[in-house]
C-alpha cells in the first residue's frame, strides 16, 4: 500500500503534472465527462426535437452549430453525442482490459501448453483486419450500442494480453513472488494480489490510447449507418447527414468531426503523457 | 536461420486453420439467414422453394459438416459462389475488384512512405526544434482525425466549394468518348482525393516511427565515429544514419501488405470506389456469407504471410538479427 501510493504521489503524479500537453488532454477528458453527465442541463434544445421551420439553417445565435435536415439543434446533438462516445470508449476498453489481463495473466503465470494455446490465439486474432471483423459481426447482430461496445471490446483485447504476459514473465521471477509462495499463498492470490497490481502500468497506457481508438471505431460504424441508430445522436451518425447534405450544410460535417478530433487527441495526449511519466528512461 | 524459417512456416498451417475456424464461427453464429434475405425480396416464394434453396447452399447440414466442406473447397482455392442473385464465384468477384484497390493503395503507400521518411528524418535531426514540434503536432492531429471526416472536408472544399475535383466514382459519365490522355486525366482527378485520404491515414504513424528509429540510430557510437572522422553532417545523416534507420521500416512495409489488398471500407464507401472494401461492405449488408468469409480469410491469411515476409526481410537486411 504505502510504497505504491508514495510512488504514485512522489514520482508519477509530479511527472505527469509537468507535462503540459498531457494535462491539457486530462482537462479535456474531464470536461467531456462533465458534458456527458450534464448534457440535459447544458443543451439549449432537446436533441431529438424536430422543427420543420428550421431545417438546415446555418449556425446562428439561436443555433450555434446550425440545425440538421429535420431541424434538430446540432449543438445539442453534439453535446449528447459525447455521452455515446464516452460510454463506448470506457465500456469497450473495460471489456478489452479485463479479458486481455485475464489471458495475459494465465498465459504468463502458468506457461507451458496454456501459454502456447492462448498466445497463438492472440496471433490468430491479430491477423484479422480489425475493422472488417467488427463490421461483419455488428451487421449480423441487431443494431444496439451494447453490441457495439461488446464487439469493439472483444476484438481489441489482444494488445493488452501481450503486454500483461510480458510483465508477468518478469514479475514471476521476483523474490517476493517466491516469498509469497513459501508462506503458502494460493495461485489465485499470488496472481491477483501480487502480480496483477505490478503489471498494470503498461495496461493503463494501452487503455487510455485504446479509448481513443474505440471512439474512432464507433464513430466510423455509426457513420456507415450500422452503429448508433438515429434519432439517438452520436458524432458518427450526425456526420452521415453531413455527407448526405454536404452540398448545402457544411456545419453538419464540421462540428461533430471536430468533437471527435478533440476527444481522440485528448485521450492520445493523456496516454502518451502517462507513458512518459511511467517510463524511468525519459527525463523531463 | 533456416531452422527458424522452417519453424515459422510450419506454424503457418495451424494459424491458418485457426483463422478459418474463427471466420466460420463468427459468420455462422450470426442470426438472420441469407435465404431470408432473398425471400424477403420476393414474398411469392413458398416454403418448398425456400427449403430447396437452403439445401442448395448446404445450410441445412450441421455446422461442422458445413465447415469441413468449406475447408475442403478452400484448400483448392475455391471460395464458393456468391449468395447474391448473380451467383458468381467469389474468387471472380474478388479478382474484378482487386486491381482497383491494389493500384489505389500502392500509389497511396508510395506517397505515404515518400513523405513520411523525410518528415521523420527532419524531426529527428532537428530534435526539439520548432520544426520537430510542428511535426509532432501534425502527427498527433493525424492520429486523431477520423479519415471519413477528412474525406468529407476535402470533398466539401475541393468538390463543392472550389468545384475542382469530382467527389465520387472513378470515371466521369461518358468518359469512354475521351482520348487516352483525357481518360488518364479523368482517372487521376478521381483518384486524387481518395489517395490523399488513404495516405494521410498512416502518414502520421509512419513518420513518427521513422523519427524514433532515426533518434535511436543517431545516438549510436558509429555515428559519433563518422562525425569524429570529419564527415560532413549531410553524409553522416543521409548515408550512415539513414541506412540503419530504414531497417525497422521493412517491418512496417510488411505490415502494410494486407491493407493493400483489403482496402478500406470507409473511404471506398464514401468515394464510391468499386474496390474490395466496398465489395466486403455490400457482402456484409446482404449477408453474402461466401463473399464475407472469402475476404476475411484472404485478409487474415495475407496478414500472416505479410508478417512472415516482414520478419524475413528484416532478418535478411540486418546481419545482427540473422546471426541470432
Amino acid at each position: 500500500m504505502s510504497l505504491r501510493t508514495s510512488y504514485l504521489a512522489t514520482v508519477f503524479w509530479p511527472r505527469l503534472r509537468r507535462n503540459r500537453l498531457a494535462m491539457a488532454g486530462a482537462w479535456v477528458v474531464l470536461v467531456l465527462f462533465v458534458i456527458s453527465l450534464a448534457a440535459p442541463l447544458i443543451a439549449p434544445y432537446n436533441p431529438t426535437d424536430i422543427n420543420a421551420w428550421q431545417v438546415l439553417s446555418p449556425p446562428s445565435w439561436s443555433h450555434w452549430f446550425g440545425t440538421d435536415e429535420l431541424g434538430r439543434d446540432v449543438f445539442s446533438r453534439v453535446l449528447f453525442g459525447a455521452r455515446i462516445s464516452l460510454k463506448v470508449g470506457l465500456v469497450a476498453i473495460g471489456i478489452a482490459v479485463v479479458l486481455g489481463s485475464a489471458v495475459g495473466l494465465a498465459a504468463g503465470y502458468y506457461g507451458g501448453w496454456l501459454d502456447t494455446l492462448l498466445m497463438r490465439s492472440v496471433d490468430i486474432m491479430l491477423c484479422f483486419p480489425a475493422f472488417f471483423l467488427i463490421l461483419a459481426i455488428i451487421t449480423f447482430l441487431e443494431p444496439s450500442i451494447w453490441y457495439i461496445m461488446a464487439v469493439i471490446g472483444l476484438t481489441g483485447w489482444m494488445g493488452v494480453a501481450r503486454l500483461v504476459r510480458a510483465e508477468v514473465l518478469a514479475i514471476r521471477e521476483m523474490d517476493y513472488i517466491l516469498a509469497a509462495r513459501c508462506i503458502g499463498c494460493s495461485d489465485l492470490r499470488i496472481i491477483l494480489r501480487h502480480i496483477l497490481p505490478n503489471a498494470l502500468s503498461p495496461v493503463l497506457v494501452a487503455a487510455t490510447l485504446g479509448v481513443a481508438g474505440a471512439i474512432l471505431t464507433e464513430s466510423a460504424l455509426s457513420f456507415l449507418g450500422i452503429g448508433v441508430q438515429p434519432p439517438t445522436p452520436s458524432w458518427g451518425n450526425i456526420l452521415t447527414s453531413g455527407k448526405d447534405y454536404i452540398e448545402f450544410a457544411w456545419w453538419l460535417s464540421l462540428f461533430p468531426g471536430l468533437a471527435i478530433l478533440i476527444t481522440v487527441l485528448a485521450y492520445n495526449l493523456l496516454g502518451e503523457g502517462i507513458r512518459d511519466a511511467l517510463d524511468p528512461r525519459t527525463t523531463r | 536461420m533456416t531452422v527458424w524459417l522452417l519453424k515459422r512456416i510450419a506454424m503457418l498451417l495451424p494459424l491458418m486453420l485457426g483463422i478459418t475456424l474463427i471466420t466460420f464461427t463468427v459468420i455462422h453464429l450470426a442470426p438472420g439467414e441469407p435465404v431470408d434475405m432473398q425471400m424477403a425480396m420476393n414474398p411469392k416464394v413458398g416454403k418448398e422453394a425456400r427449403e430447396r434453396l437452403t439445401k442448395f447452399y448446404g445450410l441445412d447440414q450441421p455446422l461442422h459438416v458445413q465447415y469441413v466442406t468449406w475447408l475442403k473447397k478452400l484448400s483448392r482455392l475455391d471460395l464458393g459462389r456468391s449468395f447474391s442473385s448473380d451467383n458468381r464465384p467469389v474468387l471472380d468477384k474478388i479478382k474484378e475488384r482487386l486491381p482497383v484497390t491494389l493500384s489505389l493503395n500502392i500509389i497511396a503507400l508510395v506517397l505515404e512512405f515518400g513523405l513520411a521518411i523525410p518528415i521523420g528524418i527532419m524531426a529527428a535531426v532537428y530534435r526539439n526544434s520548432w520544426l520537430d514540434k510542428g511535426i509532432t503536432v501534425f502527427v498527433f492531429l493525424g492520429f486523431a482525425v477520423p479519415t471519413f471526416w477528412l474525406a468529407l472536408l476535402l470533398m466539401y472544399f475541393f468538390g463543392v466549394t472550389l468545384n475542382w475535383l469530382p467527389i465520387s466514382g472513378l470515371h466521369t459519365l461518358g468518359y469512354e468518348a475521351y482520348s487516352w490522355p483525357g481518360r488518364f486525366w479523368d482517372l487521376a482527378k478521381h483518384l486524387l482525393l481518395p489517395v490523399a485520404v488513404a495516405s494521410f491515414g498512416s502518414l502520421a504513424g509512419v513518420s513518427r516511427y521513422m523519427r524514433s528509429a532515426m533518434l535511436g540510430v543517431i545516438e549510436q557510437d558509429y555515428i559519433t565515429t563518422a562525425r569524429a572522422k570529419g564527415l560532413s553532417e549531410r553524409v553522416v545523416i543521409w548515408k550512415h544514419a539513414l541506412r540503419n534507420a530504414l531497417l525497422p521500416l521493412i517491418t512496417l512495409v510488411g505490415f502494410s501488405l494486407p491493407g493493400l489488398i483489403g482496402g478500406s471500407v470507409i473511404f471506398e464507401t464514401i468515394f464510391a470506389i468499386p474496390g474490395m472494401g466496398q465489395l466486403f461492405y455490400q457482402g456484409v449488408m446482404s449477408r453474402d456469407y461466401p463473399v464475407v468469409m472469402g475476404i476475411l480469410v484472404i485478409g487474415a491469411g495475407l496478414t500472416l504471410i505479410g508478417n512472415l515476409i516482414a520478419d524475413l526481410g528484416y532478418a535478411l537486411a540486418d546481419p545482427r538479427i540473422r546471426h541470432q
